[in-house]
């Protein structure tokens, strides 16, 4: 089981984010959960969000406290330590950051693979503003392959009709432009 | 038959629409508000149709639900928390007038202090209200626990509160399968009841029952949902032969040759079984007992899978203050001592007010069920995660 | 007194079934005053007819009030509403 954790601020769509993920998950036929740390929804306050995928039946309802992957939608909470918070050793961080990956991989040693695109750039250039949900699909979906990146175009096409096809581009220019920081050896 | 991504409240929703109901009143409330969200959409779009009632409370909406009910139309509503004891007088009326409401359920703690996240209290406080209850513990559960709702409903004439944990199944999306359209009007075809309203049998309702008659009209819904059990089980049936997914009463996970068990409802069932399964492989005799009709209680149901156990942990998800025990453990040694069957029982309070139920919390409840019975004596009730 | 219904013969769901079972029931022996009608003083307001608790008043033909005695429990508030005192309590006989 893979277990996916989403750090966000409301109003980015983090929610829906673990929600697209999981959907493209569960249309290619696998399990998936997708929920939120709720609150009232604020905008602005920091928001968690999780993603559960499996190939059976998942059983636990319980939030991810040791996620494989942390996701950081918002380019400041890229730089607090917090995020890293549990992760599995040998574990993925996804994150929003104009920096190279090799930042993060320092101060993260329980990660293996770091990888950062400029989500809010692309957000801005693409949908003209920062929400940066979808683009940073795109760089998970590069930094993982949980699922197919046509899938999580699927999902969008079909949750977003008027603005589909301007996230769909945010999602392949993210995936384009992610750099990805693989550590070697054993961990 | 699709195989989508859903939330729990719009499987739900889903649900509703498909059982094509005449009538929906409703007033939101956090976490079931989505539910209705959904519906009013289905209707403005023209996906269902249906009366939509904006009402201005929830006392309103099960009144409006009463009535509408009372005319023979199938009736839905859904509240959570604060709403469904706003219901509360209404409730008893929607039963003792023998109407078949569906009502989903999302649970969520009451007042004070202000919480909008999970318990179990708002549908305890109700359990005596005559109404039949369902609970679920997945989105998928939710979806054809409510599709049975209406057909149990209406052939037994009481109502049905479909109960769904608040955010942890309403909020979470997950796999469904929607069953094709066309097979869920066979298993609930629209059949309008008698409308007993109507000018043309000039019936008097809610009438006074003074007590040369009261006792009697109590007594009839005492009957009605006793006897409700043999049309849930075979409503269940049915259901399973149309759609392939079978309930009944309880769901057992891992309780053939057990020797302890934790008793839960809802969405802690889920991680329950996942720790059982994890001890299991560990070697430990464990199972998982999860009661999904609360209203009527599955009473040799609990006998024949708990009474020959070592020890039964019961974990309830809201509290009784100051009483014996808390709700489902109350029930559970009710049903054991009438038969002279005594496992040893704990009992357990977890996750009020939203607070997460871990890995963790599960594993120390299966010890301290296995630590009780060799100790041979059960402890007080265990506060599962409260903080000292 | 007859057998009262047990609950498995009457209605479910506290419905009376039977349209207009009221006209059954004779609440004339709880009276000790009747009210006594002077068709000369009424002035057909129907004030008596809105506020008898039974539903024991009648109308009649020449649109003056009168009480069904049947149903007429004696309680006064005929006499109370009526404005220009065409009511009067009489004791029973
Ligand atoms: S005395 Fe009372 S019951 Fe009789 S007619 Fe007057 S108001 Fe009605
Ligand atoms: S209240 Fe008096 S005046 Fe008016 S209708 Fe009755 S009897 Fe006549």
């Amino acid at each position: 089981m893979l277990e996916i954790r989403w750090h966000g601020r409301g109003g980015q769509g983090s929610v829906t984010a673990a929600e697209i993920l999981a959907t493209a998950a569960i249309n290619e036929g696998k399990f998936s959960q997708a929920f939120a740390a709720f609150g009232p929804e604020r905008r602005g306050a920091p928001v968690l969000a999780f993603t559960r995928i499996n190939d059976n039946e998942i059983l636990l309802r319980t939030q991810i406290y040791e996620p494989d992957v942390v996701v950081v939608l918002d380019h400041h909470l890229s730089e607090r330590d917090d995020i890293s918070e549990g992760l599995k050793k040998g574990g993925i961080l996804v994150l929003n950051s104009v920096y190279e990956p090799e930042r993060y991989a320092k101060k993260i040693p329980n990660a293996r693979r770091v990888a950062t695109v400029d989500a809010t750039g692309i957000a801005i250039k693409e949908l003209g503003t920062p929400v940066t949900n979808t683009a940073i699909l795109g760089a998970l979906v590069k930094a993982t392959g949980i699922v197919k990146l046509g899938s999580v175009e699927d999902v969008i096409r079909e949750r977003f009709k008027t603005f589909a096809e301007k996230n769909i581009a945010a999602v392949r220019a993210a995936f384009a432009q992610t750099k990805i920081f693989e550590r070697e050896g054993n961990m | 038959m699709k195989r989508v991504g859903l939330s729990g409240n719009y499987a739900v929703a889903y649900a509703v629409k498909m059982a094509d109901v005449d009538v929906v009143a409703a007033y939101p409330i956090t976490p079931q508000t989505t539910i209705v969200e959904k519906l009013s959409e289905f209707v403005a779009n023209g996906e269902l149709e249906a009366e939509y009632i904006n009402v201005e409370s929830e006392h309103s909406a099960m009144s409006a639900c009463v009535g509408a009910s009372l005319t023979g139309a199938r009736v839905f509503t859904a509240t959570s928390s604060q709403g469904l004891a706003y219901m509360h007088e209404v409730l008893f009326m929607a039963s003792g007038l023998r109407t078949p409401i569906v009502m989903a359920n999302v649970n969520r703690a009451l007042s004070a202090p202000l919480n909008i996240w999970n318990d179990h209290s708002d549908a305890m406080a109700e359990r005596d209200a005559g109404w039949i209850q369902l609970w679920v513990t997945s989105a998928q559960e939710a979806f054809d626990a409510t599709l049975e709702a209406f057909k149990i409903a209406e052939d037994v004439l009481l109502p049905v509160m479909v109960n769904l944990d608040g955010y942890i199944l309403s909020h979470t999306y997950e796999p469904v399968v929607l069953p094709d359209e066309s097979l869920v009007r066979e298993f609930v075809p629209s059949r309008p009841l008698q409308n007993r309203v109507s000018p043309k049998f000039a019936y008097s309702i809610g009438v006074v029952g003074p007590p040369e008659a009261y006792y009697e009209m109590k007594y009839q819904v005492v009957d009605a949902i006793e006897k409700s059990r043999k049309k849930i089980k075979d409503v269940d049936k049915e259901f399973g032969d149309k759609f392939g997914r079978e309930y009944n009463f309880v769901n057992e996970y891992m309780m053939e040759d057990a020797d302890y068990a934790l008793v839960t409802m809802g969405a802690l069932t889920g991680t329950a079984k996942a720790v059982a399964s994890g001890l299991r492989k560990e070697g430990e005799k464990v199972g998982v007992l999860s009661i999904r009709c609360f209203r009527p209680f599955p009473k040799e149901e609990i006998v024949a899978l708990l009474g020959d156990l070592k020890g039964v942990g019961v974990v309830d998800r809201a509290v009784t203050p100051g009483g014996p025990s808390n709700p489902l453990f109350a029930d559970i040694a009710t049903t054991l001592y009438e038969k002279g069957r005594r496992p040893l029982l704990q009992s357990f309070v977890a996750g009020l007010g939203g607070r997460d139920v871990p890995v963790d919390d599960f594993k120390l409840m299966f010890g301290l069920v296995k630590d009780v019975v060799k100790e041979g004596k059960s402890r007080p009730c265990v506060y599962v995660g409260l903080r000292e | 007194m007859s057998r009262l219904k047990g609950w498995k013969e009457i209605p479910i769901g506290g419905t009376i079934v039977e349209p207009g079972s009221s006209v059954e029931f004779d609440v004339s022996s709880w009276r000790t005053y009747r009210p006594l009608f002077d068709k000369k003083k009424c002035t057909k307001c129907g004030m008596c007819w809105i506020f008898c608790p039974e539903g024991a008043i009648k109308i009649n033909d020449d649109g003056t009030y009168d009480v069904n005695l049947s149903y007429c429990k004696g309680c006064g508030i005929c006499q109370r509403a009526c404005a220009v005192k065409a009511i009067t309590m009489v004791k029973e006989g």
